[in-house]
């Protein structure tokens, strides 16, 4: 009885002292995560909540936001620059994201075998990915495509007539998605690494059972490769639908000829920073998330039926 | 049999080359473009010259009275290296937390550290433009670097979570014997271990901070903070098709920090997008 009293007793201290303990470490804990905890509270979720309110009003800056309900978003539906906008920012993200990722694969797959140099060849292809974002490239890109410029130089060899595609509405946009094609090496990097991963057993057993080098690649090197694929393809498609710079310097921060290369990005600093429509521009941003955020959902719920998982998918 | 993968490997091998030399023509172009004088340079598509000469870069360094391409590439290092060393600090700091401590809401604070890895900026821009305004912070490097100083960058405590996980724990344990506290796990143990992952953080914040043209245009304004990047979008403003060999010696001199890097870091930067996906 007195004993098993004594050992009560022990174990409440001891539990009070854990606890002092692991308050210690609460504590500690907090001022590590207190840059970060500052930053998310002040710098992302006040923002985030304070934007979407702002989505709802009319704001220039400098004098107090004026609610007006749906207003910005009913606009948007009638605003012909938004709308060329939207198609714009669509038509690059369905042509450059597959294009990009197509030519990272092939790429990817010539690399991915036993040969001097791979690692030099790898480089190679993958200074595009780091010089692409710069604005001097994007100054390059914009004088190579003049009317004078190199590509046209290049053309008349082979007899073809250039002309100002930088100028022009119908090529405007090409070469933009050009650009962003040029830029494939950090997808292919990823893409090797992904073919490493891939055994050696597999292929050995396609082609013990006689399979063609396409009914490899189609159905053991695809499959196999399919998450990587779901990996570069969310990225591929959050970077893209925010191509911002490249734009703004081919069309000198215009859009033009005629909203021809009028990014939604662009579009939204326009409107938001050179006329002040911020609330308008707030709203701008709630739709790009939600159409990211809708795409996002749809590729991850459509994976189940194209990704393959050797592991069946299990966390 | 034997010859004909010799000739299939050689025809990959010249494939793979014509490829790369064709990607990369432009940019070596530009880079002899800028030494040749204003007229020759489009006189051909070829990368020789009859004549060589420094004078686009003495022309473009000075591109406009008063302030030259030192304040620029000076304002463009300060914000990056502030950058970089702010992540350092604050995102493993972060990542240390939730990798190896116990707290009350860990859960609710790491999905949300998740969450904003994905959202794009855009969903605050608005509002942290008003706040820095207000504090009439615009045209100082502070709407640059103090977001970085505050572990902004998610993407990177995500990183760093990753790597921290992998270092065992029982080093941590045999630490505490030796009685270290939390703090001195972090400084002696977590650290030390996790140079790999900083060395891909520190070169990637490098870059895309060196690169983030978009924050630079939306906070810089006067002419004698800014960036290297804006300094370049002067050209296309003031001079207009006139001056394109001055316009390409800047372009060459910004990309050469980078380059720079990338060179010296190459095996980490390589290692790091294929091991975890992060992009350049």
């Amino acid at each position: 009885m007195k004993s098993s009293e004594a050992v009560t007793v022990s174990s409440v201290q001891k539990k009070t002292k854990i606890s002092k303990e692991t308050r210690k470490q609460y504590i500690a804990a907090y001022i590590f995560l207190l840059p970060w905890l500052i930053g998310f509270l002040g710098l992302v979720l006040g923002p985030m909540v304070s934007s979407l309110y702002l989505s709802f009003t009319r704001f220039d800056l400098l004098n107090p936001p004026e609610w007006i309900g749906f207003a910005n978003y009913t606009e948007m539906f009638q605003d012909t620059r938004w709308i060329a906008s939207a198609k714009v920012t669509m038509t690059f993200v369905f042509i450059a994201v597959p294009t990009q990722l197509i030519a990272a694969l092939l790429v990817a797959v010539l690399l991915n075998k036993k040969m001097a140099a791979v690692g030099f060849y790898r480089t190679t292809y993958y200074l595009p990915s780091l010089l692409g974002g710069s604005v001097a490239i994007a100054i390059l890109w914009k004088n190579l495509f003049e009317i004078d410029g190199l590509v046209n130089q290049v053309l008349v060899f082979f007899n073809i007539e250039g002309q100002g595609w930088i100028s022009h509405p119908d090529y405007a946009l090409g070469t933009i998605i050009i650009l962003a094609t040029w830029q494939f090496g950090a997808s292919m990097v990823i893409f090797l690494a992904g073919l490493k991963q891939i055994p050696k057993e597999l292929y050995e057993a396609a082609a013990v059972d006689g399979g063609t080098k396409r009914q490899v690649f189609f159905r053991v090197t695809l499959p196999l490769l399919s998450p990587v694929i779901f990996f570069n393809l969310v990225i591929e498609l959050i970077k893209s639908i925010q191509v911002f710079t490249s734009a703004f310097i081919i069309s000198e921060g215009t859009g033009g000829p005629i909203n021809s290369t009028l990014f939604y990005t662009l579009y939204l600093y326009q409107k938001g920073f050179t006329h002040f429509e911020m609330g308008y521009a707030s709203a701008m941003a709630w739709v790009l998330v939600f159409v990211l955020g809708v795409m996002t959902l749809v590729i991850f719920f459509s994976s189940k039926y194209w990704v393959h998982y050797e592991d069946g998918g299990k966390l | 049999m034997d010859q004909s993968t010799n000739r299939s490997r050689l025809i990959t091998h010249v494939l793979i080359i014509l490829i790369g030399a064709g990607m990369l023509y432009p940019v070596i172009w530009m880079v002899t473009a800028s030494f040749k004088p204003e007229t020759l340079i489009f006189s051909s598509p070829g990368l020789f010259s009859k004549e060589w000469t420094l004078d686009n870069y003495i022309n473009g360094w000075n591109v406009v009275r008063d302030v030259n391409f030192s304040q620029f590439f000076k304002n463009s290092f300060l914000i990056s290296l502030i950058a970089v060393v702010a992540n350092l600090i604050t995102c493993s700091m972060a990542a240390y937390a939730f990798a190896r401590l116990k707290f009350p809401l860990k859960k609710l604070w790491f999905a949300c550290m998740l969450m904003t890895i994905m959202l794009p900026a855009h969903a605050t821009l608005i509002p942290q433009y008003t706040i820095f305004h207000n504090l009439d912070w615009v045209n100082t490097i502070l709407p640059l670097t103090v977001p970085k100083i505050l572990a902004t960058d998610a993407f990177f405590i995500f990183l760093m979570v990753q790597f921290f996980r992998g270092i065992p724990r029982e080093l941590d344990e045999s630490a505490i014997m030796d009685g270290c506290g939390v703090f001195q796990i972090y400084t002696r143990i977590i650290m030390p271990l996790a140079v790999p992952v900083l060395i891909t953080t520190a070169i990637f914040t490098f870059i895309w901070t060196w690169d983030d043209f978009f924050s630079q245009i939306l906070y810089l304004n006067t002419v004698d903070t800014f960036t290297v990047p804006l300094g370049l979008r002067l050209f296309l403003d003031s001079q207009g098709q006139s001056s394109w060999g001055a316009v390409f010696a800047m372009s060459v001199l910004s990309l050469i920090p980078i380059t720079t890097v990338f060179f010296i870091f190459q095996r980490y930067i390589v290692e790091g997008i294929a091991t975890t996906g992060i992009k350049g």
